[in-house]
C-alpha cells in the first residue's frame, strides 16, 4: 500500500521540496493543496511581471504536465482549513477530509497589514501573489497617484514596477534609511538618491496613521500631520509566517511553526518547510535557505540521512534595473574586531562598504556597482584569507580569460544559490544529457530558473564545458520546431515544402502555435515569392479578415490613401460609408490616412465594396504607407516632387508582406516635414538628388535612419528602395523591425549587399521582388470572393433553441 | 445532475474550416465551435480575461490562444493551459451527424478550478 503524503501550500518551497522527494526512492502518493489557483510559479519574479519585463506565463516553474507526469494530485484553488492530528487528515474549506500518513506544511507567509484605519478601502493592496500583481496591473494607469508603504526590497520593487507603468509613485518608509535591514545609513542615502533619480519619490521617517477614503482610497495620513493624495496604495510592510493552521492543531508555534534540524514539527508525522517555519528562533524571507530546508526534509521523509538544516544568512539583491544593490553577511560595524573598508564616489553614485574581521570578509554592501558580487560571495562563504589581497579588496582583480573564472571554481562551489546547484552538478548534467544551451540546462538542473542572477555564470560554464555550445538568441522560433530560422529556411527550400501544415507535420510537433504559425506563413510567402499554399488558420485574426481586431472584438478599417493624398469624391464616399454602417468613429491616423473604427466583422466586405478603395494593410506585418509632404508641387522650399514620388513608391510595394510592419516617407527637402528620417525607409529630397535612408524609428524606440545612398534620379532612388526592401524581406527575422535589422547587420554590410552589390546580385533581388509583386493582390478582394463561406459571416444556428 | 440531452443542429461542418473557430449566438449565449482537423469542439466564446472572442484565436492542437492578450485554453476541458489564469470556460458536448454539427447546449461542462 502506498503511503499518503499531503502537502499544504503550492508555493516555491513546498514544490521545490516535492521535487527533491521525487529524486529519492519513495513509496508515497503525493497530493498538493494550494489555495492559489495557479500552478507553482516564481514568486520572486512578480516584480518583473508588475514592471512588464515578464508575462505571467514566463514565470511558471512547474506546469500542469509536471504534476501529471509525476503523478502528483494538484488540488488548486483549495484551501485547507484544519488539521486533525489524531485522525491524521486535513480538512479543506468545503469540509472534505483527506487522510495523510505524512503531512508537510508549506504555507509560506502573508503580507503583514498594520492595524491602521482605512486599510479596507478599495485600491489598497498587498504584493504577494500573482493575483495581487494582476490587481495592481489592473488598477494602475499613467498618471495614477500610487503610494507604497514600506521601503524594503519588496516595497521598492513594487514602486519601480508601478512607476514604469506611468504611475506617480511615492514610497513612504517608517525608518530613516531605505532597506535598513540590508544597508547602512550611507548606503541607504545613495539608494534614496537613485530611486529619486528614477522618478520615485521617497519619504523617510513617516509613520502612516490612517488610510483615507470613503470606500475607495483617497490618501494616506501620517502621524504628526501631513496627508498624501493616493489613487492606489500598496502595503509592503513586512511578512508574517502563515502558522495559523499549525497553531489551531496545537503544534508548537512561536512566530513560525517550530521545526527541528530535520524540519519535523512537534508532531512527528508533520513536517514543515518554507517561510512558515521557525528554526532555532529564526524565520525566513528569501528562498535560498528554504531550498536547503527542502533538501533536508526530502531526505528525512524518505528515510535518508543528512546532517540536518543549518541556516545561513542569504545575500539580498534588489531587482531593479539600473539600481544595483547587493548586501550579504554581517551589517554590524561595531562588532569587536571588525574593520570597515569603504569607497564612495557620489558623482557616479557608487558606494561600497566591506566589513573585514581577522583578515576575512565579514559583510558587504554594494550600491551602484555590483559587478564583483560573486567574488565577495565566494570570499564570505569560503572564508578566504585576504591578507595578500588587501590592496585590492575594493576592486578585486578581474582577468581577461572568461573561462578562468569558472575554471577557478571548485566543484563544490554553489552557482545557483536559489536552487542550490553546484558547479559539479552542472558539469555532470552537461555531459550526461549532452546539454548545449541554457534552456536545457535550466530544465535539467533548475540552475538560474529562480531569480536568474547566476545566468551569466551558468552561461560561462556552459560555454566552457559544452562541446557544441549554442548561443540562445533566437535559435528556434518556439518549442514546436527544433530548428533555427536559418536551418528551417534551408529545409523548406530543399524539401519544397509549401504549406505551414507540411512543415509542422514533417519537422515539427504537428500542432504549431501562435508564435510559429504566423512566422512560418511569412517564411513560405517570401521563399516562394507568394507561390505558397496560404493557410488562413495559421494567420492571426487580423490577417484572416484583413482588419485590426480591437479590444471589444470589433475591427478597424484603414483604406489605402497613397502618399496621404485624397480627393473630395473619396472623402464623400468615406463619409457615406461611415454613416451607412454606423461606424462609431472616424479618425485621422498618425500615418496620414483615415481610420473607420469599431466595425463588425460581418460588415467588412460591404464597407470595402462601398469604399472602392484598396486595403491600407494597417492590420498586418506588411507595407503600411508612404507619408509625404507637399514638396515642390506647392511648397516654396520644395526641391523634389515628394507627392508623386511617394505615391509611386507606395504603388510599387503595396500589398506585399514584410517581417514586421514597413513604413515609409518622402519629403521634398531636408526640413523633413513628413519625418522621413524616422521611418523604415525614407527619401529626402535635395537640390538635384535624393537621399535614401533606412532603419529609422519613432515608436517604441527612436532611431535616426542611416543613409543608404544618395542618388540623382527618382528612378535610382526607387531602385535603391526596392533593393533594400527585398533584402529586408529575405534576411530579417520574423518580427524584426528595420531599426533592429539595420543595427544588427550594420549599414556597411547592407550597402554591400544591396546598392553596391554586383549587377547579378541586384538583378536577382529585383526579380524575386517582381515575382512576389506579381502574385500579390489587394487583400480586400477577399470580400467579394471569401476563402471560405464563413470568413466574414456570423453563423446563424439552424435550429433555434427553444428554452433560451 | 444531467438534464436530458438535447442536441441542437447548428450548421454544416463545412462552415467551420479546419483549425479555425466560428462564433454562433443562441439567445444570450455565444459559443465558439472549432474544427480540430475533423473533430468539432465547442466552448464558451468569451475569454474570461477581458471577453476576447476565442473563435478568432489561433489553435495549437486542441488549445486556442485568445486573440486579444494571448491567454490559452484547452478546448476539451475549458481549462486555462497555464494556471496563471484563474477561470475555466464551459464546454459543450458536440457531435457530427450527416454533415451537421450538433451541440448539446443543455449540458455545459465546467471544471471548477
Ligand atoms: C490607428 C493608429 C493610431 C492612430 O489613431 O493614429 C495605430 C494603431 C495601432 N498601433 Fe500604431 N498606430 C498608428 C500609427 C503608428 C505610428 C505613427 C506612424 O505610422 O507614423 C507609430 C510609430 C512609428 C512606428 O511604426 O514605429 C506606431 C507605432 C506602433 C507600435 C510600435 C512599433 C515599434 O516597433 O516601435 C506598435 C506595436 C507593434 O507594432 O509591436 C503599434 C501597434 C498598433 C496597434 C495595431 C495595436 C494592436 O496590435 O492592436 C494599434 C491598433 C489600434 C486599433 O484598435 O485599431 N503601433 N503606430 C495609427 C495607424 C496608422 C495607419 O494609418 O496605418
Ligand atoms: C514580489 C516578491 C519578490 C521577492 N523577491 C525575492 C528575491 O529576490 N529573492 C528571494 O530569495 N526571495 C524573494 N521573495 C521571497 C520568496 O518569494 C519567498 O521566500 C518564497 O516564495 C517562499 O516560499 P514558500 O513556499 O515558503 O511560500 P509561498 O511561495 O508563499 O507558498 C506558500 C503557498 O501556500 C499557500 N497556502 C497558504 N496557506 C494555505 C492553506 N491553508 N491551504 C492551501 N494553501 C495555502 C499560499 O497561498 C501559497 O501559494 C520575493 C517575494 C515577493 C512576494
Ligand atoms: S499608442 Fe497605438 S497601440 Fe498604444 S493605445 Fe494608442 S493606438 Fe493603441
Ligand atoms: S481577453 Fe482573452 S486574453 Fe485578454
Amino acid at each position: 500500500m502506498k503511503q499518503q503524503l499531503v502537502v499544504i501550500g503550492n508555493g516555491m518551497a513546498g514544490v521545490a521540496c516535492v521535487e527533491q522527494i521525487l529524486k529519492f526512492q519513495h513509496n508515497y502518493e503525493i497530493t498538493i493543496f494550494g489555495d492559489e489557483t495557479h500552478v507553482n510559479y516564481n514568486r520572486i519574479m512578480l516584480s518583473m511581471v508588475l514592471s512588464g519585463e515578464k508575462a505571467a506565463e514566463d514565470i511558471v516553474l512547474n506546469d500542469i504536465d509536471w504534476y501529471q507526469s509525476n503523478n502528483i494530485r494538484a488540488r488548486l484553488g483549495v484551501r485547507i482549513g484544519g488539521i486533525d492530528c489524531a485522525g491524521r487528515s486535513v480538512i479543506d474549506e468545503t469540509g472534505h477530509f483527506t487522510p495523510y500518513d505524512k503531512l508537510i506544511l508549506a504555507t509560506g507567509s502573508s503580507a503583514f497589514v498594520p492595524p491602521i484605519p482605512g486599510v479596507n478601502n478599495q485600491n489598497v493592496h498587498v504584493f504577494r501573489t500573482l493575483d495581487d500583481t494582476r490587481a495592481l496591473l489592473d488598477k494602475s494607469y499613467p498618471g495614477c497617484k500610487a503610494v507604497v508603504i514600506g521601503g524594503g526590497l519588496l516595497g521598492l520593487e513594487a514602486a519601480r514596477g508601478l512607476q514604469v507603468r506611468g504611475c506617480e509613485v511615492t514610497v513612504v518608509h517608517l525608518m530613516d534609511t531605505l532597506m535598513e535591514r540590508q544597508l547602512d545609513p550611507t548606503g541607504g542615502a545613495y539608494l534614496t538618491r537613485k530611486m529619486e533619480n528614477l522618478g520615485v519619490r521617497v519619504l523617510l521617517s513617516r509613520q502612516t496613521k490612517a488610510i483615507l477614503g470613503n470606500g475607495k482610497v483617497e490618501g494616506v495620513e501620517f502621524a504628526g500631520g501631513g496627508v498624501l493624495d493616493a489613487d492606489l496604495v500598496v502595503i509592503a510592510a513586512g511578512i508574517r509566517p502563515n502558522a495559523e493552521l499549525a497553531r489551531k492543531a496545537n503544534l508548537e508555534v512561536n512566530r513560525g511553526v517550530i521545526v527541528d534540524d530535520f524540519m519535523v514539527t512537534s508532531d512527528p508525522d508533520i513536517l514543515a518547510v518554507g517561510e512558515c517555519t521557525e528554526h532555532r528562533g529564526q524565520t525566513f524571507g528569501l528562498v535560498a535557505p528554504l531550498y536547503d530546508q527542502g533538501r533536508v526534509l526530502a531526505a528525512a521523509v524518505t528515510g535518508n540521512p543528512t546532517a540536518g538544516f543549518k541556516a545561513t544568512t542569504p545575500a539580498a539583491k534588489l531587482k531593479i534595473m539600473g539600481v544595483d544593490i547587493f548586501s550579504a553577511g554581517s551589517m554590524d560595524e561595531k562588532e569587536p574586531g571588525v574593520e570597515v573598508v569603504r569607497y564612495e564616489d557620489p558623482s557616479i553614485g557608487i558606494y561600497k562598504r566591506l566589513l573585514v574581521k581577522e583578515n576575512r570578509l565579514h559583510g558587504v554592501i554594494l550600491v551602484g556597482d555590483a559587478t564583483d558580487e560573486q567574488t565577495y560571495k565566494d570570499w564570505l562563504k569560503d572564508g578566504t584569507d585576504l591578507t595578500a589581497l588587501r590592496r585590492q579588496i575594493l576592486f578585486p582583480p578581474t582577468n581577461g580569460d572568461p573561462g578562468l573564472e569558472v575554471a577557478d571554481m571548485p566543484d563544490s562551489h554553489t552557482i545557483c544559490g536559489c536552487n542550490g546547484v553546484r558547479k559539479g552538478d552542472i558539469v555532470q548534467a552537461i555531459h550526461e544529457h549532452s546539454i548545449t544551451n541554457m534552456t536545457q540546462l535550466k530544465q535539467r538542473t533548475r540552475a538560474s530558473s529562480s531569480c536568474g542572477t547566476c545566468a551569466g555564470t551558468c552561461e560561462k560554464l556552459l560555454r566552457a564545458v559544452a562541446t557544441d555550445f549554442q548561443q540562445e538568441t533566437r535559435t528556434t522560433i518556439c518549442n514546436c520546431l527544433p530548428f533555427s530560422y536559418e536551418q528551417l529556411k534551408g529545409i523548406v527550400k530543399t524539401q519544397q515544402l509549401k504549406s505551414v501544415e507540411e512543415v509542422l507535420h514533417v519537422y515539427g510537433n504537428r500542432k504549431g502555435c501562435e508564435v510559429c504559425k504566423p512566422a512560418l506563413s511569412y517564411m513560405l510567402d517570401v521563399l516562394w515569392c507568394g507561390g505558397h499554399e496560404e493557410d488562413r488558420s495559421a494567420r492571426f485574426i487580423n490577417d484572416r479578415v484583413h482588419a485590426n481586431i480591437q479590444n471589444d472584438g470589433t475591427f478597424s478599417v484603414v483604406p489605402r490613401m497613397r502618399g496621404g493624398v485624397t480627393s473630395p469624391a473619396e472623402l464623400r464616399r468615406i463619409a457615406e460609408v461611415a454613416e451607412k454602417y454606423h461606424v462609431p468613429m472616424v479618425k485621422v491616423t498618425g500615418s496620414q490616412r483615415l481610420d473607420l473604427l469599431g466595425v463588425k466583422k460581418a460588415d467588412l466586405p460591404g464597407i470595402w465594396k462601398d469604399l472602392g478603395m484598396p486595403s491600407g494593410q494597417a492590420y498586418t506585418k506588411g507595407v503600411r504607407m508612404v507619408k509625404t509632404c507637399v514638396g515642390s508641387t506647392f511648397c516654396r522650399f520644395g526641391t523634389q516632387d515628394s507627392i508623386s514620388t511617394g505615391i509611386e513608391l507606395e504603388r510599387r510595394l503595396e500589398n506585399l508582406f514584410t517581417p514586421h510592419k514597413y513604413k515609409m516617407a518622402v519629403v521634398g527637402c531636408p526640413r523633413n516635414c513628413a519625418e522621413a528620417t524616422v521611418k523604415d525607409l525614407g527619401f529626402i529630397g535635395q537640390d538635384g538628388s535624393w537621399q535614401v535612408v533606412v532603419g529609422g524609428a519613432a515608436g517604441k524606440s527612436v532611431r535616426k535612419a542611416d543613409l543608404l545612398i544618395t542618388v540623382e534620379t527618382t528612378e535610382q532612388a526607387l531602385e535603391a528602395s526596392d533593393l533594400f526592401f527585398q533584402y529586408y524581406r529575405e534576411n530579417a527575422n520574423y518580427l524584426e523591425r528595420t531599426y533592429d535589422f539595420v543595427e544588427r547587420l550594420g549599414i556597411e554590410k547592407i550597402r554591400k549587399e544591396t546598392v553596391y552589390a554586383t549587377e547579378i546580385g541586384k538583378r536577382e533581388l529585383l526579380e524575386r521582388l517582381a515575382r512576389s509583386k506579381e502574385l500579390s493582390k489587394d487583400a480586400w478582394l477577399d470580400g467579394e470572393e471569401p476563402v471560405n463561406p464563413t470568413q466574414f459571416v456570423q453563423i446563424q444556428p439552424m435550429e433555434v433553441f427553444a428554452t433560451r | 445532475m444531467t438534464a436530458e440531452t438535447t442536441w441542437t443542429a447548428i450548421t454544416p461542418t463545412d462552415n467551420v474550416p479546419p483549425r479555425e473557430g466560428r462564433a454562433v449566438r443562441i439567445g444570450n449565449l455565444e459559443i465558439a465551435i472549432f474544427n480540430i482537423n475533423g473533430r468539432f469542439l465547442t466552448i464558451e466564446n468569451a475569454c474570461p480575461h477581458k471577453g476576447g472572442p476565442l473563435c478568432d484565436g489561433i489553435t495549437s492542437g486542441t488549445t486556442v490562444v485568445c486573440p486579444l492578450h494571448g491567454q490559452r485554453f484547452d478546448l476539451e476541458t475549458g481549462a486555462p493551459v497555464l494556471a496563471s489564469q484563474a477561470t475555466c470556460l464551459a464546454t459543450f458536448p458536440t457531435r457530427v451527424d450527416e454533415g451537421l454539427i450538433l451541440v448539446d447546449l443543455t449540458n455545459p461542462r465546467k471544471i471548477v478550478p
